[in-house]
């Protein structure tokens, strides 16, 4: 990929924010890597969760002096659909993948390692992201680097038949890594545990002027003297939007100025997402103190201001994977609260960050409890904000991709030592 | 022995922890019996200490992840407890740390006609980490500025120094060995430091337990001195 069109990362900024001593770790990591080709195959350049990560990370790993670049793979119809249902299976849907969509899925990654021949022959680390390019590494027996797989999906109870044709291909890794214990399966390899990240300094998390984030709640009539509570997500039952709404009215017994804002995208394309968006309304009954926001993906700023503006965040999923809209919520200093299950459990630490809840009367407690001790609201936000600083932010996430590779050619050490570099002349190196 | 002014400055490391999952499970007693027998001796590390790292809020009322677990998930109160006072310090090695939590199951299978299990989502994930320590640009040259620069010590050095060098050297923490380095002069520091219980606190707290005792020592002996 061509570096340029990546934008550029200034150490000193990420420095501002989680102190001299992480960047320090990141020089000490960096350095036994230095003249490394490490490289990062996934299916799409825009959009999602992996390529928005990539975007920071390939340009914060080149700016420590790790040659770094990002691949991306192409393909067809039959091939996106074919993933789009491994996604789905791995997530324990259970569904039916038709061999001719298989051979596509083969046909399409054979293809993309003839043209990626050169770059992967080459390259010291590879980071295969997702099933989409998985088995690429077929196509390379011979191959002199370290292979990694990186699962970002919820494959804690995969559709088996789908994960044994899968498992052809991830076993031959040299590595996996998936965001929470949870969500590993048993593989030949070690599986390296890395939560996602945020980037601090992205539309979606950096700091905000009071006027902008004003502005945006008056372009969508919430009312900034009133508390308002906010959930951002898809319009999925998942996300139980409905619980939400009525955790809200429960609520608002006891809290009459109380706002209820509900962020998400269009449905357009997704027919089920159309049916909850309708339910959504309905419950919603023209309640002027329910907000309904469809907003366009690149929203960011938008969503940023949103969760700035909100008292409490709410995140009641039935089912999650991570839940990088809690991290988010927590960087701003709001608690979350948040439905009991995957990743949320991980980020909502409760009663420090927020709550953890399984039903919308118990979200509704915890919403009246929060309104009532603002003392309380406040220390909570404040350790969200440090919890997300020392766990959460791109920088750890890098670190953490920086210790496996160094642990798989040290060959698996359970105990790596690095040596200080000088990271203020790092720092002020060209380039 | 060296004089105090020759003595090596104590260098500050610190140190961070990739964790790794086993894709090994536990749903109930005898599993996590079976599985204990079979994981690595890194996993039985990561399950008493490694996880302090991770969990910065909580006072750990029960100091082990096995025992937590048992608690928590297997409601088996008896037997949480027996695990929860189980000191690792007291084992010359994890493999004896191992054999300990084998019995203890052992005995309460023996006890108990039904197995308890755990919900699905909340079975016990066996898991492991490597270690990676880092220099850092600070030194404390003296006893005395342990004072100043413990309160300033971030979560991961006090878990270095204090928790993790139990593992490298036997009875011992990073400070009390360097502080043994100067003869008997601080032997009353080192006692104090020897009873710091850092079982029931986050690490922050640990923190705020050893500025305490350096404190009140070098307070107590500023009032001897004068």
């Amino acid at each position: 990929m061509d570096e340029k069109a990546l934008p550029r990362i200034q150490l000193e900024d990420y420095q501002r924010i989680v102190g001299p001593e992480v960047i320090e770790q990141l020089f000490q990591l960096a350095e036994p890597l230095k003249g490394l080709k490490v490289v990062h195959v996934n299916s799409t350049r825009v959009g999602g969760g992996v390529a928005e990560i990539l975007t920071k990370l390939v340009p914060l790993s080149n700016s420590l002096g790790i040659n770094t670049s990002w691949e991306v793979i192409a393909g067809g119809d039959e091939f996106y659909r074919c993933t789009k249902s491994f996604h789905n299976a791995l997530q324990g849907n259970h569904v039916a993948i038709p061999k001719a969509l298989l051979k596509a899925y083969e046909e399409v990654n054979a293809a993309n390692a003839e043209i990626l021949r050169p770059i992967l022959d080459d390259a010291d680390i590879v980071f295969i992201h997702d099933p989409q390019p998985a088995p690429l590494i077929s196509h390379f027996p011979e191959r002199k680097g370290k292979w990694i797989w990186r699962c970002h999906i919820d494959a804690s109870k995969p559709y088996r038949p789908v994960w044994r044709y899968l498992r052809t291909f991830t076993s031959q890794y040299d590595a996996s890594i998936f965001s929470i214990a949870t969500f590993a399966q048993p593989m030949p390899h070690p599986i390296c545990l890395i939560p996602p990240s945020i980037d601090p300094l992205s539309d979606k998390n950096m700091d905000l002027p009071g006027e902008e984030v004003d502005t945006v709640c008056r372009q969508h009539g919430i009312d900034r003297s009133r508390r308002t509570i906010l959930q951002v997500s898809r319009f999925d039952r998942f996300k139980d939007p409905l619980g939400v709404i009525e955790a809200y009215r429960l609520a608002k017994r006891f809290a009459h100025d109380l706002q209820l804002v509900l962020a998400g995208g269009s449905a357009d394309d997704d027919p089920e997402g159309a049916a909850v968006l309708t339910e959504v309304y309905a419950a919603a009954a023209e309640d002027p103190d329910i907000h309904i926001l469809m907003l366009p993906a690149d929203a960011n700023r938008v969503i940023n201001a949103l969760q700035r503006s909100a008292d409490i965040v709410i995140q009641k999923s039935l089912r999650e994977g991570f839940g990088l809209t809690v991290t988010e919520a927590l960087w701003k200093g709001k608690p979350v609260i948040g439905g009991n299950t995957g990743g949320i459990r991980l980020q909502v630490i409760d009663h420090h960050t927020g709550f953890l809840v399984d039903t919308p009367e118990g979200a509704a407690y915890r919403i009246r409890y929060l309104l009532h001790y603002q003392d309380k609201l406040q220390e909570m936000g404040l350790k969200g904000k440090e919890f997300v600083r020392e766990n959460f932010l791109l920088t750890r996430h890098l670190r953490d991709h920086l210790a496996l590779i160094l642990s798989l050619r040290n060959g698996g050490s359970d105990r790596i030592e690095l040596h200080r570099v000088d990271a203020a002349l790092a720092l002020s190196a060209p380039g | 022995m060296e004089s105090p002014e020759t003595q090596a400055p104590f260098l500050v490391r610190d140190c961070a922890l990739s964790a790794y999952a086993t894709g090994l499970r536990a749903q109930n007693l005898r599993e996590l019996r079976d599985r204990l027998a079979q994981v690595s001796t890194e996993c039985i590390y990561y399950h008493f200490w490694g996880s302090r790292l991770y969990s910065g809020f909580e006072h750990p009322e029960y100091p082990n992840m096995f025992a937590g677990w048992v608690h928590r998930s297997l409601h088996d109160h008896r037997l949480g407890e027996r695990l929860g006072i189980i000191d690792p310090m007291d084992f010359p090695d994890l493999e004896a740390l191992r054999q300990e939590l084998i019995e203890t199951i052992e005995q309460r299978l023996e006890e108990t006609e039904i197995v308890a299990w755990s919900p699905a989502d909340e079975q016990f994930n066996f898991m492991r980490s490597r270690v990676v320590v880092f220099d850092t640009p600070r030194t404390i040259a003296h006893p005395r500025d342990l004072v100043e620069v413990l309160p300033t010590l971030s979560a991961s050095s006090v878990f270095y120094h204090f928790i993790d060098a139990r593992l490298r050297m036997p009875d011992l923490d990073d400070f009390r060995a360097w502080l043994l380095a100067y003869g008997d002069e601080f032997l009353d520091l080192v006692e104090a430091l020897s009873t710091v219980d850092l079982f029931f606190v986050p690490l922050a707290e640990l923190r705020q337990t050893l500025v305490a005792v350096v404190s009140a020592y070098f307070s107590d002996h500023q009032v001897k001195e004068a």
